[in-house]
């Protein structure tokens, strides 16, 4: 008896019929799908992206070129000179980060006595040629001028656990 | 008078020519959206969009311009001749198999005088021209000197002529109701209203005939032959360019040819499902007409889309299994209870 309810049921294809039923109900449902241009995932403050160097409200550049950035690199990204400025305190000349090196661990920023080097949440960057891998000082400083408050606004959030 | 000067031959010649080209392009426009229709449902049915980006003049048109984008890509890629295949045999393949393809449509009637060839042997030719598409690709998998392509090739030997056999069964009961093997004929010979169509007398043979479409297709479930997780991608891993398009233009007109077939064969093709109703009768809806025929076909083909995005790939035992030893006996049987409603008169064709 139980063999001939079985191949009734499978010849009735009652178990695929369940299967489609299955697609069917998904084919209705709302995507999960994130149209990614027009709509973006929220970001933690502690998304490490692009790399920036950061001033003090005066203007003057925080970094003071003590190389820890440099020398906690695991990659070996960060190349620095430095120099005696006219008014007597060390200043960078040089701060290059290779960002094909680069892993974005984020120990350049940890590593910062001045909170100087910092990881930005910006992802969507890009370069066209092999050479602007490496970004100067000058764009660096470009990047933290014109994405301050953002950087601020991330730090002030996560204060409380550093 | 221009007309006058040019010799009857070449000018019914050139009619026909016009009347494939009329069904040749249409089916081409079908195919290419039938591709983009496949990537959509299948992408909705696992909850995600599927292609909706690529558009024309900035406008997306929910990705609509897609099949073209991956026409024109494929068609300026590179043919690539692998140094020890059979270099003609190779560029043979695809050729036969889209040649059978197209061919079988010449039969296909879209109402009741729109046919190329309306012949007395349709349902026979449509076999022939059907069981041929295997050579396109036994010999795209012998000449490609690969493995690979040589193992998707006899599986799909193996296959498309085991369901043959299911699926020539299935007719049999379709001829034995309609005693015509004239599509045409076959489609007058279930006028009357849904209930006269003969899906309901032959309801096993319908089911058992549109797998065994989807196993001769080589679709999902039943694509062993293509089998991308055990042999790449079976008989066509060789080919590239221009020549892959071909093969997959063949598997995807088809899928298309299976579906009008199925609509034509077991859901009364081109007629109404109101005929004979008394107020929808005479109107539009109640007439016979192309669309009916296109919106059953559409049903079976969303039905191959659907099952690919439901079932997991047969193991080859399985299917040969299906075959033979459950479709063959099934048809055989009904094939025999089809005659004797025939004799009985339980199913009288015309209604």
């Amino acid at each position: 008896m139980n063999t001939v309810v079985r191949y009734l049921k499978s010849l009735l294809l009652l178990e695929l019929f369940q299967g489609l039923g299955v697609t069917m109900r998904h084919f209705f449902k709302p995507k999960f799908t994130i149209r990614y241009p027009e709509e973006k995932t929220p970001k933690s403050n502690r998304f490490r992206g692009l790399h920036a160097l950061r001033r003090y409200p005066n203007g003057e550049e925080r970094c003071i070129a003590c190389k820890l950035c440099e020398a906690v690199c695991p990659a070996l990204a960060i190349t620095i000179d430095s120099t005696q400025r006219d008014d007597g305190s060390r200043r960078t000349t040089r701060y290059d980060i290779d960002l094909f090196k680069c892993i974005y661990c984020g120990y350049c920023e940890e590593s910062c006595p001045v909170d100087s080097i910092v990881l930005t949440d910006l992802l969507e960057f890009h370069m066209e040629e092999r050479l602007e891998r490496v970004v100067s000082k000058q764009q660096l400083l470009a990047i933290g001028d014109r994405y301050e408050s953002q950087i601020a606004a991330n730090r002030e959030q996560d204060a409380a656990y550093r | 008078m221009m007309l006058d000067m040019i010799p009857d031959v070449i000018l019914d010649l050139a009619w026909i020519v016009i009347k494939i080209v009329a069904i040749i392009l249409p089916m081409t426009v079908a195919v290419a959206y039938f591709t983009y229709a496949e990537r959509r449902v299948i992408g909705f049915m696992q909850v995600r969009m599927g292609p909706n980006r690529v558009g024309i003049l900035g406008f997306k048109l929910w990705g609509l311009a897609q099949p073209f984008a991956d026409v024109f890509k494929l068609l300026m890629k590179e043919i690539i001749l692998p140094d020890n295949s059979n270099k003609f045999l190779f560029l043979l393949a695809p050729m036969l198999a889209i040649a059978p393809a197209f061919a079988a449509w010449a039969v296909i009637p879209f109402n009741d005088f729109l046919v190329l060839a309306d012949i007395n042997a349709g349902l026979l030719y449509i076999l022939a021209m059907t069981s041929l598409g295997v050579y396109g690709v036994i010999i795209a998998g012998w000449a490609s000197n690969s493995k690979y392509a040589f193992l998707g090739a006899m599986r799909s030997a193996a296959q498309i002529v085991s369901y043959e056999i299911a699926m020539g069964f299935a007719l049999i009961g379709v001829l034995v109701l309609s005693g015509t093997l004239n599509l045409s004929g076959i489609v007058q010979a279930q006028s009357g209203g849904i209930f006269d169509w003969f899906w309901l007398p032959l309801l096993p043979l319908f089911v058992i005939y549109f797998v065994s479409g989807v196993a001769e297709t080589n679709r999902a479930p039943f694509d062993v032959a293509e089998g991308e997780s055990e042999i790449v991608a079976g008989f066509h891993v060789e080919y590239s360019g221009a020549a892959f398009a071909v093969f997959f233009l063949a598997e995807y007109a088809n899928m298309i040819l299976i579906s009008v077939l199925t609509a034509l064969l077991f859901l009364g093709g081109w007629l109404s499902p109101f005929q004979g109703v008394p107020m929808l009768g005479d109107t539009f809806l109640g007439s016979g007409s192309i669309f009916w025929l296109f919106a059953k076909s559409s049903i079976f083909m969303f039905l191959f889309l659907w099952l690919r995005a439901t079932f997991p790939r047969y193991r080859y035992d399985q299917i040969m299994r299906l075959g033979w030893k459950v479709f063959l006996p099934i048809t055989i049987v009904w094939v025999m209870v089809a005659a004797l409603m025939a004799v009985l008169g339980i199913v009288v064709k015309g209604g």
